[in-house]
């Protein structure tokens, strides 16, 4: 649905490019990963999804249109981000933050925002803080409402930028369980994530990036090797096969 | 928090209108409440008649109006620069029409103009701010925080400037600008509340209609970008809507600081957190607080009269350093 296609961004003032040649694909009913170090180019490509930083060379492309040929509502009513940071200077309640999807459809109040509000509320189980403001959540309470703003968008790809930064074990799993549901039902889920393990487990293809280019690409069984990811991340690991579930592991070694 | 429902704008709009008819009976002379109703039967004395509809009432209109624009500039400039501290007073607005207005007195012109000169003075000074915000910028064409920091430099050299033009004039331009930069509504006419009720509606019904834009823009560039908002030029058209909503005030009254920041705090501190809300409920209060700092200014100290601008800085000052509090 979504398709990066030779992708070259360059911010100015800086010699190297921050993402060069990158081609990636993101398809309806799985989620798809992009992985890779800090400033390997992971948010860059999120925020240029976004048109928030021009393409020097290539295309993305949402269902074959390029995104630069889209109005800005008519993008956001395909695809919902929920982006990396949000920085709400104001409180308002969990209700009229999710309202705010709306926006881009110009239908708040009506019967089709109201239905697309209680299905989104209803996945992202945040049916008990629609009246809590949203200054008095939790960390893990607070991405499950950011989901549910961005799943009442209706589009049919939602984009994630490390969703679970700052999260203990359980609503790491919390989001990814919503996430994997979300993708079971037809969206596309592009997902910017440093937790390897977990996505390893969720993920059906992952592209890795090192210094803005596609290190590999292609299942987790594909990435998930002792070899590459040493590589990339430039530290010594090892790769292991989780016992109890059979996922692949990464262990980061100590140099000593 | 609450949900406002159409009752409590209307309790919000009697209680308006009680405070304006307590604003209009109190002062130097007092005007009973039933000379009130009779004037508007038409069978008051004419004194009182005169006091009334030619002094009192254009004065608490003018104030009514110039709170409640004041208001809602305030509220937009808060959420368009997602700012709780911004406010036209602080962002160089007033300043730039402090200039034009003194140089209007410097230049000689006649009173009649001072109004035009801070109404250039402050479109001039949103321009620079804007041209400096972007000056500043990277990729984005005006970040909001370069913006603030923008105001408050246009709003320094704005003040220096007027030292300057002050230094080697006669002591009546002083005081005669001293006076106006201090802020007042004593000279208010039926035709300057016409003037500024006219304008402040077209951009006041601007602002209610962008409001569901501007509520996207208090979530951050990318979030607003994710929304479908086109974050740089919704930013750019509602701080300059807001900017020259406050000019025109400063047009009218001269100086009136601090409402801009105090009138939003208390409408989000009643519970509104949507932008059209509000909006709307800046305009009721930044209305019933300039009514009533201005009859605190005519009746605070008799016979003189405290300057407007004064007695909202005494008020807004606190505010102010809760605001500051917070953001710690």
């Amino acid at each position: 649905m979504i398709v990066f296609d030779s992708v070259r961004i360059a911010y100015p003032g800086q010699r190297d490019a921050a993402v060069e040649d990158v081609s990636l694909g993101c398809a309806r009913g799985i989620i798809t990963a992009i992985v890779g170090p800090n400033g390997s180019g992971k948010s860059t490509l999120v925020r240029a999804l976004l048109r928030r930083v021009p393409l020097a060379r290539g295309a993305i492309t949402v269902d074959r249109t390029p995104v630069a040929e889209l109005a800005p509502r008519a993008l956001a009513r395909r695809v919902a981000f929920v982006t990396q940071r949000e920085e709400t200077a104001f409180s308002r309640t969990v209700r009229d933050y999710i309202a705010l999807a709306r926006f881009p459809h110009g239908d708040a109040g009506g019967a089709t925002a109201q239905r697309a509000i209680a299905s989104a509320v209803e996945s992202a189980a945040v049916g008990a803080l629609l009246d809590r403001t949203i200054d008095t959540l939790s960390g893990g309470e607070w991405q499950r409402v950011r989901i549910a703003r961005a799943l009442a968008q209706q589009g049919d790809a939602l984009v994630l930028d490390e969703p679970t930064s700052f999260l203990d074990v359980a609503h790491e799993m919390q989001v990814f369980e919503l996430l994997a549901q979300i993708a079971g039902s037809g969206v596309a889920v592009l997902l910017v994530s440093h937790q390897l393990n977990l996505v390893a487990r969720f993920a059906a293809h992952i592209v890795l990036l090192h210094h803005g280019r596609v290190a590999v690409a292609g299942t987790p069984s594909d990435i998930m090797r002792g070899d590459v990811l040493e590589r990339v991340y430039e530290w010594p690991l090892v790769v292991s096969r989780d016992p109890a579930v059979g996922a692949p592991a990464l262990v980061p070694l100590r140099r000593q | 928090m609450m949900r406002h429902r159409a009752w409590h704008w209307g309790a919000a709009a009697v209680g308006l209108v009680v405070v304006a008819l307590v604003a209009v009976a109190l002062g130097a002379v007092r005007v009973p409440l039933h000379d009130l109703f009779a004037i508007m039967r038409g069978a008051a004395p004419v004194s009182t008649r005169e006091i009334v509809l030619t002094l009192r009432a254009p004065r608490v209109v003018l104030a009514a109006l110039v709170g409640a624009a004041l208001g809602a500039s305030g509220a937009t400039m808060q959420a368009t620069l997602r700012n709780p501290l911004a406010e036209p007073y602080l962002l160089g607005v007033s300043g730039g029409a402090a200039v034009g207005a003194v140089g209007a007195m410097v230049l000689r012109f006649p009173a009649a103009a001072w109004p035009i000169g801070a109404f250039i003075g402050s479109g001039v000074a949103v321009a620079l701010a804007l041209g400096v915000a972007r000056g500043a910028g990277t990729l984005r064409a005006a970040d909001p925080r370069t913006l603030l920091m923008a105001g408050v430099v246009v709003g320094a050299l704005a003040n220096a400037i007027v030292m300057i033009a002050l230094a080697n004039v006669p002591p009546e331009t002083v005081r005669g600008a001293l006076w106006w930069m201090m802020g007042s509504v004593g000279d208010a006419t039926w035709t300057s509340v016409a003037w500024l009720a006219g304008y402040a509606l077209i951009t006041i019904v601007y602002l209610l209609v962008q409001a569901p834009t501007i509520d996207a823009l208090t979530l951050g560039d990318d979030a607003a970008a994710g929304l479908g908002v086109q974050v740089e030029s919704a930013t750019t058209r509602a701080f300059l809507t807001a900017a020259l909503l406050a000019a025109a005030t400063v047009a009218a009254a001269g100086l009136v600081g601090f409402v801009g920041l105090i009138v939003p705090y208390l409408a989000r501190g009643a519970g509104l957190s949507r932008q059209r809300d509000v909006l709307v409920g800046s305009l009721f209060i930044g209305a019933a607080l300039v009514i009533v700092a201005d009859l605190a200014a005519r009746v605070a100290m008799p016979p003189s009269e405290l300057p407007l601008g004064a007695v909202t800085a005494v008020l807004g000052v606190p505010f102010f350093l809760v605001q500051l509090r917070r953001l710690r």
